[in-house]
């Protein structure tokens, strides 16, 4: 009975969709092969065989399939194009590293099972056995070192990896299990660099027997690929849990199993990755059952969320909401953003303090952000490197920051402006007009200048704001990557304080924080950012607002752990 | 004939010419793509390897005169994002938008003349004035408010319909279209119902002000005295004459269904060119919106230049005053 149903089926549909048969027929055919057998015999035609194939993967589908809606889309699946968030969400399904990170981005193992300092300047991996490409071939150290020397030949790359691969002078192996590689100066983070960019396949693009790094330029690379080479499935060979399917621009990527994937296999058979950039749109897709799965949903539609019977989480973020103050001491300056006085103000640390204590953290957190966020009162959330327990959000109080702006010499107060993208940060605008209120009654007469966020980062890096909010996400989830990027003196030459455009400057955090930089010791160099972090904070260098918290919601009966990198990983996700 | 073909043709020439210059200073002025592309850690060198790698690290007559020459050869740049000609990121979203806007112009024309011309011979009725304020709505209510209630109604209550996105594809004369299955028909209905709406409502206004004209005429009168049923009248004498101005102004209504369908493409995620042009100015891709515009910018006046030739060869008054001026 159930064969006829079956027969019935086969014909119906390969009437209806010969087409999409067509193009489903090389996928569902591998790993199917006892029902082919069994057909032949019965020697029907192909397109009846496909769409057996077919409806073997619909029944099953329902279980093994997910469709998760992004709020945006991996421009390319090349792993070392574009260094961006979703991007690298992507690569991690089909593109592994040396080094993995966990949900508190904790640096454990990937395809080196263990790493250690062998001196100062000197590290050792050692590989993980057994690693196959999705196209069966070994993973060895060659695929590493065609890796590192590919990333800075990356043709029109809009923001490339060498960030994480610059530190290298030099990879050698001892023996095909280890990799050593050797840094100019100590370096305590390049594990943490390791797990930053994806190795690819030699083989894959025909790269020499030998592939050997060197500083002023690797041999044996061969041709580089284009990046648009890895937008077709057969080139895209990475060892991760996944492989890629098909990608549709604008329209899905789907990946599928690895099933020569070393590790656990992941729950679901394929997964398919739809582009919803809308927020509203997304969430009704989800509540239509179209996806399974959303990336931040709106705060304000959590009742909604859950009340049709959904479940959302939220994990806390690397992100931290700030503002900075422009603190930038040369005679000729001029700051732009203030009226009703010719000093810069928050030149007087007084002032930076007043404007901290000014601002109610948790009322913003209550109002505005709906309870989904952390008032913040470091750079970087407990538990992440770095971060030290007993530093609280700074108290509000009114009376004793109108005291302090008096005592530096305001008692009117001044007016100013406060830039802020409009679009960039959960409610970044609601929160920029929460402050500057705050900031009014305290008599910094504020108003709010906001802009979408192409605008408002250009003229920011232009230094056209005497007071900005913006965010931070730690990519490292520790605090020298905070502290280097946000209060570190500016000083282009070793990368220092890139963000740090309020220009804050102040001698003891920065030899702290290049002190731990060159601290291979792990207690010993949190010990050196705690008390960087803290020489920053109580000098105001920056005023933190809080930790953003980043939300996924999805249909029952599924699980996800949120992430602080804020990445949505489809192998985590899990079945109830 | 010849001179005024020239001139024209010339006319068209400049305003493209001119319409690169300001779209493309104007992009310009807008933001530092580098500072939206380049990841955050990224430090001052790396920024600066970055804009040089784009071509960004040039002064901005340096960058317009190499977009001209590079134009001129029909190359209107790489997309930073997608690292891919511009013009081919764009060409691939067409079929999608094409399609929407035609089953959108279908739609209009479906719902706008019955109703319209129901309204234009029964004015006084009930109905005729419902149809009449309804229209009213299709006009005033925003378009994303449209959509996203018909994807709640739809989608999520009802869950009849996707909420978004494009259905598979099927090849019809080599075109990636959707219309031919019933999948790909049900991810169209919303967003084209959606787009259709405020066209159709100014079907429905140009109906019935045509039909109130048409049925007083002696014709009509004629016909009627004559015995003809009232179904041929309306279908035969008055269809006919009230649908010059309806597909004049359609005709041109497609145009800038083509051109803009943004709003509605995001609301449905509906991979078009709109949604194209939208994820593109978010993220300072220069080359797909200059590309973008410039394309839109040509299609128009090329448009217009036709019209105004047809014109001109079936009214020898607009060849004669011209060549006069």
């Amino acid at each position: 009975m159930a064969e006829i149903f079956r027969r019935r089926w086969i014909e119906r549909s390969s009437l209806l969709h010969a087409e999409d048969m067509d193009l489903n027929y090389p996928h569902t055919g591998a790993g199917e092969t006892a029902p082919r057998g069994k057909e032949n015999a019965m020697s029907i035609t192909r397109h009846s065989l496909a769409a057996l194939l077919l409806a073997g993967s619909v029944a099953g589908a329902a279980a093994q399939d997910i469709k998760i809606g992004v709020a945006s889309e991996a421009t390319s699946v090349d792993p070392h194009f574009h260094n961006v968030g979703q991007n690298n969400a992507l690569r991690r399904h089909i593109f592994q590293s040396l080094v993995g990170a966990d949900e508190n981005q904790k640096p454990v193992p990937q395809l080196a099972t263990s790493w250690r300092t062998i001196d100062d300047t000197t590290w050792e991996f050692k590989l993980r056995p057994g690693v196959k490409f999705s196209n069966g071939k070994d993973f060895t150290v060659r695929d590493f070192v065609y890796s590192v020397c590919r990333i800075p030949l990356v043709e029109n790359s809009p923001s490339n990896f060498t960030i994480a691969t610059k530190g290298i002078e030099g990879i050698t192996s001892p023996d095909p299990s280890t990799i050593v590689i050797k840094t100019a100066t100590p370096y305590p983070l390049l594990p943490i660099e390791m797990s930053v960019f994806g190795i690819v396949s030699a083989d894959a693009f025909g790269a020499a027997p030998e592939v050997t790094f060197a500083k002023s330029g690797c041999t044996g690379v061969g041709t580089p690929p284009k990046s648009a080479d890895f937008n077709d499935p057969a080139k895209a060979i990475g060892t991760g849990p996944y492989k890629l399917k098909e990608y549709t621009r604008g329209t899905q990527l789907v990946i599928e199993r690895n099933d020569a994937y070393w590790g656990e296999k992941p729950h679901w058979r394929t997964v398919t990755f739809r582009p919803i950039t809308s927020a509203g749109p997304r969430v009704a897709a989800l509540l239509a059952g179209d996806v399974d799965l959303i990336e931040n949903p709106p705060i304000q539609d959590f009742d909604r969320i859950k009340g049709a019977g959904f479940d959302v989480v939220q994990g806390l973020s690397n992100r931290i909401i700030y503002v900075h103050l422009d603190q930038f001491a040369a005679p000729d300056w001029k700051t732009p953003g203030v009226k009703g006085t010719d000093k810069n103000p928050f030149l007087d640390k007084r002032v930076r303090e007043a404007f901290s204590k000014a601002i109610n953290r948790d009322a913003i957190v209550e109002r505005i952000m709906g309870g989904v966020a952390v008032s913040a009162g470091q750079l970087l959330p407990v538990p992440l490197f770095g971060s030290s327990p007993d530093m609280k959000p700074d108290r509000f109080d009114p009376e004793g920051a109108r005291k302090l702006l008096a005592e530096a010499g305001y008692p009117n107060g001044f007016d100013l402006v406060l830039g802020s993208p409009n679009d960039r940060y959960i409610n970044d605008e609601k929160v920029a007009q929460a402050v500057a209120q705050m900031l009014t009654r305290i008599g910094i007469r504020t108003t709010v200048d906001s802009m979408t966020a192409s605008t408002f980062f250009s003229r920011r890096n232009r230094y056209e704001f005497s007071a900005y909010l913006a965010g931070w996400g730690a990519d490292t989830g520790e605090m020298s990557n905070s502290i280097v990027a946000l209060v570190a003196t500016q000083n282009f030459a070793p990368g220092f304080g890139n963000t740090n455009r309020g220009r804050y400057s102040n001698k003891k955090v920065d030899e702290l924080t290049a002190k731990a930089l060159q601290t291979i010791d792990d207690r010993a160099r949190e010990a050196l950012l705690r008390e960087a972090s803290k020489e920053a904070m109580t000098d105001y260098g920056i005023i933190p607002l809080h930790f953003e918290v980043s939300p996924w919601a999805y249909k029952k009966g599924l699980v996800y752990t949120p992430r602080v990198d804020q990445y949505t990983l489809a192998f985590e996700v899990k079945a109830k | 004939m010849l001179a005024y073909f020239i001139r024209r043709v010339a006319q068209a020439l400049l305003t493209v010419a001119v319409m690169a210059t300001i779209v493309f200073t104007a992009i310009y002025a807008v933001g530092n793509p580098v500072d939206i592309l380049a990841n955050p850690n990224a430090d001052a060198k790396e920024m600066a390897e970055i804009a040089a790698r784009l071509g960004l690290d040039r002064p901005l007559h340096e960058q317009f005169a190499l977009f001209v020459w590079n134009a001129l050869q029909g190359d209107l740049g790489r997309s930073f994002v997608f690292n891919e000609p511009a013009l081919k990121l764009i060409v691939q979203r067409m079929p999608a938008t094409l399609e929407l806007a035609f089953v959108a112009l279908v739609f209009s024309i479906v719902i706008g003349i019955p109703l319209g011309v129901w309204a234009g011979l029964k004015p006084d009725s009930f109905a005729g004035r419902t149809i009449m304020s309804g229209s009213i709505l299709g006009f005033s209510l925003p378009n994303f408010w449209i959509g996203l209630m018909l994807i709640l109604l739809f989608a999520v209550e009802l869950r009849l319909l996707p909420s978004g996105g494009r259905g598979p594809t099927t090849s019809l004369f080599g075109l990636p279209v959707t219309f031919l299955t019933w999948e790909g028909l049900r991810h169209l209905l919303l967003p084209a119902f959606t787009l259709a709406l405020y066209k159709a409502a100014l079907v429905v206004r140009l109906a019935r002000a045509g039909t109130r004209e048409v049925v007083l005429q002696d014709y009509v009168r004629f016909a009627r005295a004559k015995g003809v049923s009232p179904r041929r009248i309306v279908l035969v004498h008055v269809l006919k004459n009230i649908m010059i101005p309806v597909v004049t102004v359609l005709g041109l209504e497609l145009g800038s269904m083509i051109a803009f369908a943004v709003v509605t493409e995001t609301v449905f995620a509906y991979p078009g060119m709109g949604k194209l042009l939208i994820d593109s100015i978010g993220r300072l891709d220069r080359p797909v919106i200059v590309a973008y515009l410039m394309l839109v910018v040509v299609i128009f006046v090329v448009i217009n230049l036709v019209v105004d030739l047809i014109y001109a060869a079936l009214d020898p008054r607009v060849r004669l005053t011209e060549s006069e001026a």
